[in-house]
């Protein structure tokens, strides 16, 4: 990369990767990169998935069907550990959260520098400044996606919650706890709103806290240590390779946790 | 950290995202799942059942095989008593065939010998009275002294 000219030092460089390539202005700006190849995962996922379901046989199965039904195994297996209730969309959502973000932490893997000099190769051959050819390739380093993510689930939280318990059983979980005197309530409820918010900010700041931690610390191993990185990569890869996965699980399994917590009338 | 309308996006992907696999990937695969588990089930079970009815059988086998052993061990046995039986019975009837031919031989002797007897006597009689036709020289009428011939030839 310091082929690029003068104008490339390592804060720029750092910058640069830290930088999504956007569109628009102000609250509409639009993070193309993001959406880009976060749609594109999650399509890799659902196809790729739907087309092992179409032909999903009972005799048996081939690789790919063992692998998906492997995956489709564990996860039901967690949410019928965790989540008592009937509910048709948990253990979908449970799915579609695991792997979707499963598959957008792999993004992490590919070598930092891979995707987005592609694309200021590809930016330059169309006419574009190099310079201002940015390319965020992990979704999940984007708060963006996390957050749509955590929101999400936190709809669903609220919609089932007011569905089960009613409005009123709800709004009595918010401020008749923990201390059930009616001179306490508003301090309950004051308390049960910032628990209940906390829920889905730590949901989504956990999964982009962990990967964008990730991102930056390869960023920094490719744009400071010169020949040294390369062992140093490797082994910053491998302990990473724990944390991808990891951390889908725990957005997964927390979303179940919190969806029967709504589920679970007093 | 900028908050923006990749936030909108990223929650309407999520959303069909999670339709799409709610509607079309997971009911598929997590039924295929279920039916293949019972199916495993279903085909243990069955293979338990055929060994235990394997076991069953065998036991039944050589239930029956001692069965038949003991069956065949009584024939012979009785075979053995009738073959005894048969042979006193067969020896018993030849005695006494023996006995009743012994018997019809001694009566038939006897009979020959009374016959024998009696032709004698006639004979002595005939002689005696030719013997003493003889003597007085002149012919003895047989029909008038028949009377005098029977109480010699009884006499002989």
């Amino acid at each position: 990369m310091a082929a690029n000219g003068e104008a490339l030092t390592t804060q720029g460089y750092i910058q640069h990767h830290l930088t999504n390539a956007a569109v628009g202005e102000g609250f509409w700006t639009w993070h193309v990169d993001t959406l880009a190849w976060s749609i594109a995962l999650g399509l890799v996922f659902i196809l790729s998935f739907r087309s092992v379901a179409k032909k999903a046989t009972l005799g048996v199965p081939g690789k790919f069907q063992c692998f998906v039904e492997m995956i489709v195994e564990f996860v039901s297996q967690s949410v019928k550990d965790t989540f008592h209730g009937k509910n048709a969309l948990i253990a979908p959502l449970s799915l579609t959260i695991f792997v979707w973000v499963l598959l957008m932490n792999f993004m992490d893997i590919i070598p930092v520098d891979f995707l987005p000099s592609f694309a200021q190769w590809v930016g330059g051959l169309m006419g574009y400044d190099p310079h201002h050819v940015y390319m965020k390739v992990v979704p999940t380093t984007d708060l963006n996606t996390t957050l749509a993510l955590a929101l999400g689930v936190f709809a669903l939280m609220i919609y089932y919650s007011i569905k089960i318990k009613g409005f009123g059983g709800f709004m009595k979980e918010l401020y008749a706890h923990p201390f059930n005197t009616p001179w306490l309530y508003w301090f309950n409820f004051i308390l049960e709103v910032i628990a209940l918010i906390a829920k889905p900010m730590s949901l989504a700041l956990r999964l982009f806290g962990n990967l964008y931690a990730g991102e930056l610390i390869f960023i920094l191993i490719a744009g400071l240590i010169g020949i040294w990185q390369l062992p140093a990569h490797f082994i910053w890869a491998a302990f990473h390779l724990l944390v991808i996965p990891l951390q889908a699980f725990i957005f997964m399994m927390l979303s179940i946790v919190y969806l029967s917590l709504a589920h679970e009338d007093h | 950290m900028n908050i923006n309308a990749t936030l909108l996006g990223e929650l309407i992907a999520f959303v069909f995202f999670v339709w799409f696999t709610m509607k079309y990937v997971w009911p598929p695969l997590n039924g295929a799942i279920e039916d293949r588990q019972k199916k495993i089930a279903d085909g243990l079970e069955a293979s338990e059942r055929a060994a235990k009815d394997l076991e069953l059988a065998q036991a039944k086998a050589s239930e029956q095989l001692k069965e038949a052993k003991a069956q065949a061990a009584t024939i012979i046995e009785q075979a053995k008593k009738r073959e005894n039986q048969i042979i006193d019975e067969a020896a018993q009837k030849a005695r006494v065939e023996a006995e009743k031919i012994l018997a019809q031989g001694q009566s038939e002797i006897e009979a020959e010998r009374n016959r024998a007897k009696e032709d004698l006597r006639k004979q002595v009689a005939v002689l005696a009275i030719s013997g003493a036709e003889k003597i007085l020289e002149r012919s003895i009428d047989a029909t008038a002294h028949a009377d005098i011939l029977d109480k010699l030839v009884e006499e002989l």
